[in-house]
């Protein structure tokens, strides 16, 4: 009966032929929101705190579970080729399973942070690591997504994540005011995107990015209004979420406020989202209109590289000054994504992987020496850490080194490999005022350096460190920095693996076979 | 017939949205953006969108603007705040005519130029099927990674409106060490029970 009111109903019109879904090619994004969804089903039934962070456990399981999910699927791009699934609206290859690995490193990374921190603050609960790891799949999905109306979602996603992430610390007034302040300007910048997207489609035809990039390299446009335009407001969205310049005024306050292990996925996982979209869309898909989109954001990374120095070595909040560095890094991936060559963007993902865990350590140590409250970041907190915890100080002291680009460290190759990628793409200008951008925030990491390694550096001669307590490590913390620092340098040393993988992993966009 | 139509279609749309930003009563300007969303729905129309205005006036119209008002009553119609203060001088003309410029700028790029781009393939595939069969097929077929996606937001809405809305015992962790800070009173850090309001 009813099957024959279905058949009526479908008389007028062709049946659906739904689009064969390439499970395999979601495993990565799939893993994360799986687990996800266990550890909120798992937490409400068992009890909230536990002498073991079983939580933060499983939160670093389900990304080790992407990162093996990412391998059988490398292996076939590197044999097979890339290819696309779920009706062209996945892409798999190369970048995107790199950018994967990125941030499920970053998850992993801020998991074990937060354990700590949470018992430290007397926070509890499944829903940061579960708000972690579908933030994380939003960012997996940006670096994947072969349709706007996916990039789209995937921004989203990972950033509505986030702005609740940023008020997780409900006894802190700073936290709230930063989730506002992110949400509110993070919805604007939304709004600009899905603009830019309504004007890419008006002009191409298309939200697919293999459809667009083909009938830009196919078609001449009478008239690139509307196209540009689109280039514009993407970029805006774009923009705002890896904190370039125009678009950064967010990032202290909302660096400074928010929880530090969720700044350390903001800074590394988020990031990492936003320049995988970046280089996807614009890279890859609007290569054919470089020298359209090329000029801006050149204007964007010198800005970037110069506001993100300058500013960052007034601050004398700590946070506030790796805010700014955080901007400069920016500027720094920007010098990749504006060469626009295989270079540059093996460049930009180098620098990505390196910053992912010299950014996440960093706040690492900002997260144990915040003590209890979380509101220990001025300048002065970190006066005498070498005497009192002289390993912490060290290891701060390696991430503020190699985000200042010396030698042996990873951050000096990969400073190395933009400014390369850059001077290949004949940008000297840019190279130059990367580099003097470099030297001045040196100064900068190597003033908190000198903070913790001088003890009282105005006269003073009494100890300010004498009465504080001794900062407690958790071991989850700790295992954490020892990961990154253990990256940090390793990448400095044998960068040979991670170069020569990043080499392999440049977009291309491919339509589905099916 | 059509052009009146936009016209007075259009005049509903920025009499709501003028309505919005210079009420002083936070529900007539909610009222004020049924007006626009209502005005959008029949430029919808318009353009034989149905499907869109039917869904314009359901979920903005009726939800959201429901939900608006649902939050100004809980948080009380005559608190209103001093919005004559400037925070930083000559912000507002600069925001004025940044959005001037703005608004100018897309207005000249819609209208200077034209609508490019390959005609759409799913619609010629279904040419005569109606605007909801349509849409029904884009979703499952071409739109179908995105459809799904959509559920990871509803999850995160849920989990976020737990985690930020909760009332829950708050554990005394702050007795022996208070949040406010210990020792120090530049107030630059550590300020957690000062209003924020100082600071900005």
């Amino acid at each position: 009966m009813t099957l024959g009111l279905l058949a009526q109903a479908g008389d007028g019109v062709a049946p659906i032929d739904t689009p064969g879904v390439a499970w395999s090619a979601l495993s990565p994004i799939l893993v994360l929101i799986g687990g996800a969804i266990v550890l909120l089903v798992v937490g409400a039934l068992a009890p909230r705190r536990s002498r073991i962070g079983w939580h933060a456990m499983l939160t670093v399981a389900v990304a080790g579970g992407t990162i093996a999910a990412v391998v059988p699927l490398w292996d076939r791009v590197h044999d097979d080729g890339p290819y696309s699934a779920v009706a062209s609206a996945v892409g798999v290859d190369g970048f995107s399973l790199f950018v994967t690995v990125v941030i499920a490193v970053a998850v992993a990374i801020a998991a074990l942070l937060t354990d700590g921190y949470l018992r430290r603050e007397g926070l509890e609960g499944p829903e940061p690591y579960v708000l972690m790891l579908l933030s994380a799949a939003g960012a997996v999905m940006m670096a994947s997504a072969n349709d706007l109306i996916v990039m789209f979602l995937g921004l989203e996603i990972m950033s509505i994540a986030v702005y609740v992430l940023a008020g997780l610390h409900l006894r802190r007034r700073r936290s709230g005011e930063a989730a506002v302040k992110y949400f509110v300007l993070g919805s604007f910048s939304s709004a600009f995107f899905l603009y830019g997207v309504a004007l890419v489609y008006g002009a191409t035809g298309s939200t697919n990015l293999v459809r667009i990039a083909r009938f830009l390299a196919a078609n001449t446009l009478a008239d690139q209004g509307l196209l540009i335009a689109g280039f514009a407001l993407l970029l805006v969205g774009f923009g705002f979420k890896v904190a370039a310049v125009p678009f950064h005024s967010w990032t202290p306050d909302v660096y400074q406020g928010s929880p530090s292990p969720i700044v350390a996925f903001m800074a590394s996982g988020v990031k990492a989202g936003g320049f995988a979209g970046l280089l996807r869309v614009f890279v890859a898909t609007f290569g054919t209109y470089r020298l359209d989109w090329q000029p801006v954001v050149y204007g964007i990374a010198v800005l970037s590289l110069v506001v993100g120095a300058v500013l960052a070595v007034v601050q004398t909040d700590v946070k506030r000054m790796l805010a700014y560095s955080s901007i400069n890094h920016a500027g720094f991936i920007l010098i990749g994504v504006q060469a626009a060559t295989d270079e540059g963007v093996t460049a930009a993902l180098f620098y990505l992987a390196a910053y992912t865990f010299m950014v996440a350590g960093a706040f690492g140590v900002v997260t144990v020496v915040g003590r209890r409250g979380d509101g220990h970041h001025h300048l002065d907190d970190y006066q005498g850490l070498a005497r009192r915890q002289p390993l912490l100080a060290l290891v701060f002291a390696i991430f503020l080194l190699a985000q200042a680009g010396v030698p042996l460290t990873s951050g000096f190759l990969a400073k190395f490999y933009v400014v390369e990628a850059a001077i290949e793409a004949r940008s000297f200008w840019l190279a130059l005022v990367a580099m003097v951008s470099a030297v001045v925030s040196a100064f900068l990491y190597l003033r908190i350096v000198l903070v913790m390694y001088a003890g009282a550096g105005d006269g003073a001669d009494t100890d300010p460190a004498a009465g504080r307590p001794r900062l407690a490590v958790p071991a989850a913390a700790a295992i954490a920095l020892v990961v990154a620092v253990a990256a940090t340098i390793g990448i400095g040393l044998v960068p040979d693996p991670l170069t020569r993988t990043a080499r392999d992993a440049t977009p291309e966009l491919v339509a589905a076979s099916d | 017939m059509e052009y009146a139509v936009f016209a007075v279609a259009a005049i509903i749309v920025l009499a709501g949205a003028f309505g919005v930003v210079v009420s002083r009563n936070p529900v007539h300007a909610a009222l004020s953006l049924v007006a626009t969303l209502f005005g959008v729905a029949v430029l919808f129309v318009a353009q034989e969108a149905h499907f869109l205005a039917a869904v314009q006036v359901i979920v903005y119209a009726g939800a959201i603007v429901v939900l608006f008002l649902f939050v100004i009553m809980l948080l009380g119609v005559d608190r209103a705040d001093d919005l004559d203060t400037e925070p930083l001088i000559g912000q507002r003309p600069a925001a004025v005519l940044a959005g001037l410029a703005l608004g100018g700028a897309l207005v000249a790029v819609v209208v200077t130029s034209t609508v490019t781009g390959a005609p759409r393939s799913g619609a010629e595939d279904s040419a005569g099927a109606d605007n909801v069969t349509q849409i029904g097929r884009l979703l499952f077929t071409e739109h179908l990674f995105a459809f799904e996606a959509t559920s990871v937001l509803l999850v995160i809405a849920v989990v976020g409106a737990v985690v930020l809305a909760r009332r829950r015992r708050i554990e005394e962790i702050d007795r022996e060490e208070p949040v406010t800070d210990l020792g120090r009173d530049d107030g630059s850090a550590g300020d957690a029970d000062e209003p924020v309001e100082e600071h900005a």
